[in-house]
């Protein structure tokens, strides 16, 4: 696993080096807005992993949860099991009623996906590495929604000639951002030994915003621009294959980020753990 | 062009500053672990 990470650390700098390059030279350039348009390649995919990290810290929230209790890890399980069976079933079923734009085979894609997170998130990590894995992914998470924060407004200025409108997807966004700061405020200045089970319920409710600010746009009109993937919308194919590039190039260098921030948290309760295990045993030698 | 290359220096000044301080965190990390082993030598 050692000789793994500067590997993959390595590929991932030369998929980010290409990535640039396909979105400065290679993307061609849209014609009303011109090069600034070039700015969603980088607000886009990061907007969409901090989605993916955000989701993920709820499953590892929601497992934190509810693996204190074996009985309602097991009423959990079977609630995912069902959960899955009818995101399967419901789309097709009620088709009439999804948005336009939206596909039954992507909510279906999406509920299978949900499953498989939740289950291997399950396997691969114990309850207290849930946690670990919650905390991990809420700063990480906030990292890039920060990016999309910010890449936003400067795209903004000169395309609509302001920085900032209080328009439902920019402030869901902003309150989005606001929730997982206070998540990680919570995380770092409470010493409370209940405050990864209150962090876990915060995410869990901070994770119902995701969904609104994606599908803000589907739903509402707003001055943002309305889904250029489903919703209707249109890409040209050399854009959209620049804009997975670059996905993919954030996705990796997430991962890594994680990884490593992960491997941090689990050293750090190790030496804090070995600290407070001294701490207690001092008093005692010092008696003999 | 001032927009696009503010916005693309803006991501990685984010991406470096969150790096520094996890590297930061590595580093504190592996003081406390040098004084926990120095005091049970």
């Amino acid at each position: 696993m050692k000789k793994a990470f500067p590997i993959l650390g390595l590929l991932t700098a030369v998929l980010l080096s290409y990535a640039l390059y396909e979105a400065l030279v290679v993307a061609p350039t849209e014609q009303t807005m011109g090069d600034v348009q070039r700015i969603f390649y980088y607000h886009v995919p990061s907007a969409w992993t901090a989605f993916l990290l955000f989701f993920l810290n709820f499953l590892a929230s929601v497992q934190y949860l509810v693996r204190r209790d074996p009985k309602t890890d097991a009423i959990a399980n079977w609630v995912v099991i069902a959960l899955g069976v009818l995101t399967c079933i419901a789309p097709y079923a009620f088709r009439n009623l999804l948005p336009v734009g939206v596909y039954p085979s992507s909510v279906v894609t999406t509920g299978i996906a949900f499953v498989g997170l939740y289950f291997l998130i399950h396997k691969l990590f114990s309850e207290q590495q849930t946690d670990m894995l919650a905390l991990t992914t809420a700063e990480v998470g906030v990292v890039f929604c920060t990016v999309v924060l910010v890449t936003g407004p400067i795209w903004a200025r000169p395309v609509w000639g302001i920085w900032w409108t209080w328009d439902v997807r920019l402030t869901s966004t902003l309150v989005l951002w606001l929730i997982y700061v206070s998540y990680l405020v919570l995380r770092r200045f409470s010493s409370s030994g209940q405050t990864p089970v209150l962090a876990a319920a915060l995410a869990v409710f901070g994770a119902l915003d995701v969904p609104l600010v994606y599908f803000s746009i589907w739903f509402f009109r707003t001055q943002h621009p309305q889904p250029v993937i489903g919703g209707g919308g249109a890409i040209d194919p050399r854009m959209l294959h620049v804009l997975l590039i670059n996905w993919l190039a954030f996705l990796c260098f997430a991962f890594l980020v994680c990884w490593s921030r992960y491997r941090l948290e689990r050293a750090k309760r190790e030496v804090d753990e070995t600290l407070a295990l001294e701490a207690l045993l001092e008093p005692r030698s010092a008696l003999r | 062009m001032t927009y696009l290359y503010t916005a693309y220096a803006a991501t990685w000044a984010i991406h470096v500053v969150y790096l520094v301080t996890v590297v930061r965190r590595y580093s504190q990390l592996k003081k406390e672990v040098d004084e926990l082993n120095r005091k049970k030598s």
